[in-house]
């Protein structure tokens, strides 16, 4: 076997044990989702934690961004931040709702916040 | 006319342009889906407590959706790897699995909107929401709203009540749901004047479905787009193999890498939007 085809052999393996690990985080996570933790925040880490780490596996080893040229890295890192700097903007303004964002509208909902289910 | 550094690396960046070009663009999507996340962060944190609508989506479903979107992904790469070694047979094979995922995810993601377009909720005007289906002639009617029972001058309509809702907390909704599992749920009457509000779950019935139509219906979008370059490439743009391997291989990365995207956007949407 030449030594490029050795390589590929070797993606290969790489690719389907990524895969194994992909199908493996989303079990898990779908798992946990039926253990209703009493904590909202530690779910949502939980839940993100997992996402983050498969999405590390898709972008480093699929789309190959472990061994990437500098101008790929370059562009990323633009990206990540803005990325970021939209993120903040979203918490600076929690506190600052814009009106109407609410769910549903004063009038339609019942006496005392929340509803009964109607049962 | 020849593009320049289709094939040859570009000097300055060491990549063919359309792999800088893909890169590029991917940088642009990461803004346009992380603008649309930041507003679901937003619309969420700014919902009042207890009104945001969780447990009204098929997990079950939606983990099998992502299990398909992960095989396309990985079916490309390997695809690509195929090509690499020489092995055009296999990447054939390969890529029509990946095309039969597009497909199919479409294809469920399609059932689920339309479970979804015949899911109701009832406000009623002594406060009381049920969610459910309504039963008009022994069928399941979509998109119905207020209006429709004005306009069809209804007295009453028959509704299938869910045993839960989603302002229940999520242990309670469990619990509701398994409790009346196999059970056929009890029809009732509900008088017209009765109702305040009707919706169907689609964009209109509030900020929640507004967000989540939005979201899975873009990324649809790009699976669409995604499967069909694939399917260009994969079928009449094959030919460009005999004549510039090295270009078709080149191609079938640059295609990949918009593919490994949208599976990379579903695996946040997934917990987000279904688990959350």
């Amino acid at each position: 076997m030449s030594d490029h085809a050795h390589d590929i052999s070797r993606h290969v393996r790489i690719y389907v044990t990524v895969f194994i690990a992909l199908l493996i985080g989303t079990v898990i996570t779908v798992a946990l989702n039926y253990m209703h933790f009493d904590s909202m925040a530690l779910t949502v880490t939980i839940a993100l934690f997992i996402a983050t780490i498969k999405g590390f596996l898709v972008a480093g080893f699929f789309m190959h961004l472990i061994s990437e040229k500098k101008a790929i890295y370059a562009v990323m890192l633009v990206t990540v931040f803005f990325f970021a700097a939209m993120m903040y903007l979203t918490v600076w303004a929690r506190d600052e709702m814009p009106r109407g964002t609410q769910y549903i509208s004063v009038d339609t909902r019942p006496p005392g916040g929340a509803s009964s289910a109607g049962h | 006319m020849e593009i320049p550094y289709a094939v040859q690396a570009r000097p300055d960046t060491g990549l063919f342009n359309a792999k800088v070009g893909i890169w590029l663009f991917l940088a642009s999507e990461v803004m346009l889906f992380g603008a649309l996340f930041s507003s679901y962060i937003l619309l969420r944190v700014g919902a009042d407590p207890g009104s945001w609508p969780h447990g009204l989506l098929n997990i079950p479903i939606g983990t099998f959706n992502t299990a398909v979107l992960i095989t396309s992904s990985v079916t490309v790469v390997l695809s690509w790897a195929s090509l690499k070694v020489g092995n055009f047979a296999r990447y054939r094979k390969l890529q029509f699995v990946t095309i039969l995922c597009a497909v199919g995810f479409l294809g469920i993601k399609s059932f689920e909107y339309r479970e979804k377009f015949a899911h109701y909720e009832v406000w009623q005007t002594d406060g009381t929401r049920r969610i459910g289906h309504i039963d008009y002639n022994g069928r399941s009617p979509l998109f119905w709203k207020t209006e429709t029972l004005r306009q069809m001058k209804l007295d009453s309509i028959k509704f299938k009540s869910d045993p839960y809702h989603y302002t229940m907390s999520t242990r309670d909704m469990a619990a509701g749901k398994k409790a009346a599992a196999g059970k056929e749920h009890p029809m009732e009457e509900i008088k017209t004047a009765d109702i305040k509000r009707l919706s169907a779950f689609v964009p209109a019935h509030g900020t929640y479905f507004a967000i989540y139509f939005t979201l899975t219906a873009l990324h649809a979008l790009h699976v669409l787009a995604g499967a069909i370059v694939i399917a260009y490439i994969w079928g009449p743009g094959a030919k460009l193999w005999k004549r510039n391997p090295e270009q078709y291989i080149n191609r079938v990365e640059v295609s990949g890498l918009f593919w490994h995207f949208v599976d990379l956007v579903w695996i946040f949407l997934f917990p987000v939007l279904y688990l959350l």
